[in-house]
């Protein structure tokens, strides 16, 4: 059994020292699509932590079994159906948001994050470990996804989770919505603006001049 | 990495387990859940019918329930206006590509190319049976795909109560303000015809007071347009024409 404080740093190094999207830059496109609302956010990365974790536990605990000339191929097999399962689980129990996240919750089996940490954590890890591990990179995708869409909900749509928080002009309001901050693409502006700042407060993160 | 489990036999023996145990995991999802995704599917769309109709549900009758007591849903043949009988499980979306249904659209820029010769309407009733509005599904295209919606009329066939917009791909903040309460406020009360034609408008700066006119949404030009292409359509000689000119709900 691994040490108490192994396993904290293994669950919750990777908000902040070892961020995914942050510091290894890694499943940015879905980070982009789906934040423009909270809600969306919240749901896509309980989906993602729960792909990541259970995709870990699963190839963790076969790992001294698969052959390495096909370790990739079954990883994605693994990873697409816990992809599907969660998807089927969100369309039965979540019609709503299902909708609102179509397609982005199939691409989870592309977000390299998932495989990243397959091949790097999991084939080498105990299960246990390699569970946290994905409940950890799971968090970190979670921060930059919530904080990105509380920005761009609160600042585009003056709500949060649906609540006004600041009354628009087209509802009789004050707040004129920042239509950037709606379009998907602004979400390259924040990310990149969230890199610096974690960044600036973590210098060892700044990779060395070539 | 052992040479050991390197062995062909070994590979495929994994391999084979792996999909199996996956295959299972994943069928038995998709089975268990579809009963509780189909009954998603369906009340959502109830619910936008009714909220086309202007019925809310209420904590003692739910969706489906409301649903059943004051909508009745019925077939039209779009050609004559007449009711239709189809099988169950009809959908008028699958039907444009059934070579029993499909009717390719000409000289309209409502930006799709076949429909169904059937389509579904929803009667809604009041508790004495007496129609008092008729929604009908209207679909056209926006600016980045087509958007599906309902549109609530009188039972006179001509008074718009709601357009309300269910399923569409526009810009959010810019195009999907057709999802705006306080736009689709606006359309209650506008007439669709004037003297047999279709002349509703969508177009900048309409005045309030103009019956046949509506205010396009700002920075979204071509949904605009989009919206006026497809009432133009659903309420033309191709469209429900004929069924709201006859008023087949009232015989």
């Amino acid at each position: 059994m691994a040490e108490a404080k192994e396993m904290k740093q293994v669950l919750f190094g990777p908000i902040l020292s070892s961020n995914p999207i942050a510091l290894q830059v890694l499943g940015v496109c879905s980070a982009l699509a789906i934040t423009t609302k909270l809600e969306t956010a919240l749901v896509m990365s309980m989906a993602v932590i729960s792909v990541l974790a259970f995709s870990n536990l699963f190839i963790s605990i076969i790992r001294n079994h698969i052959p390495s000339s096909v370790r990739i191929i079954i990883q994605m097999t693994i990873i697409a159906s816990l992809v599907i399962v969660v998807d089927q689980i969100l369309k039965a129990y979540s019609y709503q948001i299902a909708k609102e996240l179509s397609v982005f919750v199939g691409l989870i089996i592309t977000n390299c994050i998932v495989m990243g940490r397959a091949e790097a954590y999991a084939m080498k890890s105990p299960p246990f470990m390699s569970f946290l591990d994905g409940i950890g990179n799971g968090l970190g995708y979670a921060f930059v996804l919530i904080v990105v869409g509380v920005i761009k909900e609160l600042f585009g749509f003056g709500t949060l989770l649906g609540f006004e928080i600041l009354p628009l002009v087209q509802n009789g309001g004050w707040y004129q919505g920042n239509g950037l901050l709606i379009l998907p693409f602004s979400s390259f502006f924040l990310i990149g603006g969230l890199i610096w700042f974690i960044r600036t407060i973590r210098p060892e993160q700044v990779e060395p001049k070539e | 990495m052992s040479a050991k489990k390197e062995t062909f036999g070994k590979t495929v023996g994994v391999v084979v387990a792996v999909c199996l145990v996956c295959s299972i995991i994943v069928s038995g999802a998709a089975v268990g859940l579809r009963s509780l995704q189909q009954s998603n599917a369906a009340k959502d769309k109830q619910s936008n019918i009714l909220t086309a109709a202007g019925i809310e549900s209420s904590a003692e009758c739910n969706v489906s329930c409301t649903f059943d007591k004051f909508v009745e849903t019925r077939h039209v043949n779009l050609e004559t206006g007449a009711y239709a009988e189809v099988p169950d499980g009809f959908d008028m979306y699958k039907a444009a590509n059934d070579p029993d249904y499909t009717v390719p659209v000409k000289g309209s820029n409502v930006g799709f190319q076949r429909r169904s010769s059937v389509a579904s309407v929803y009667l809604v009733k009041d508790e004495t049976g007496t129609v008092t509005r008729v929604v009908l599904p209207v679909h056209g295209s926006g600016l980045w795909d087509l958007m599906y919606g309902f549109l609530a009329l009188d039972a006179d066939g001509n008074t718009v109560r709601e357009l309300v917009y269910y399923q569409h791909k526009e810009t959010p903040g810019l195009g999907a303000e057709i999802l705006n309460p306080s736009w689709q406020a606006k359309w209650d009360g506008k007439k669709l015809f004037k003297d047999g034609e279709v002349v509703i408008d969508v177009k900048k700066n309409a005045n309030p007071e103009n019956e046949y006119a509506i205010d396009a949404l700002s920075g979204a030009t071509l949904t605009s347009n989009g919206v006026e292409n497809t009432l133009k359509y659903w309420a033309g000689e191709n469209g429900f024409g004929p069924y709201l000119k006859n008023k087949t709900w009232k015989s």
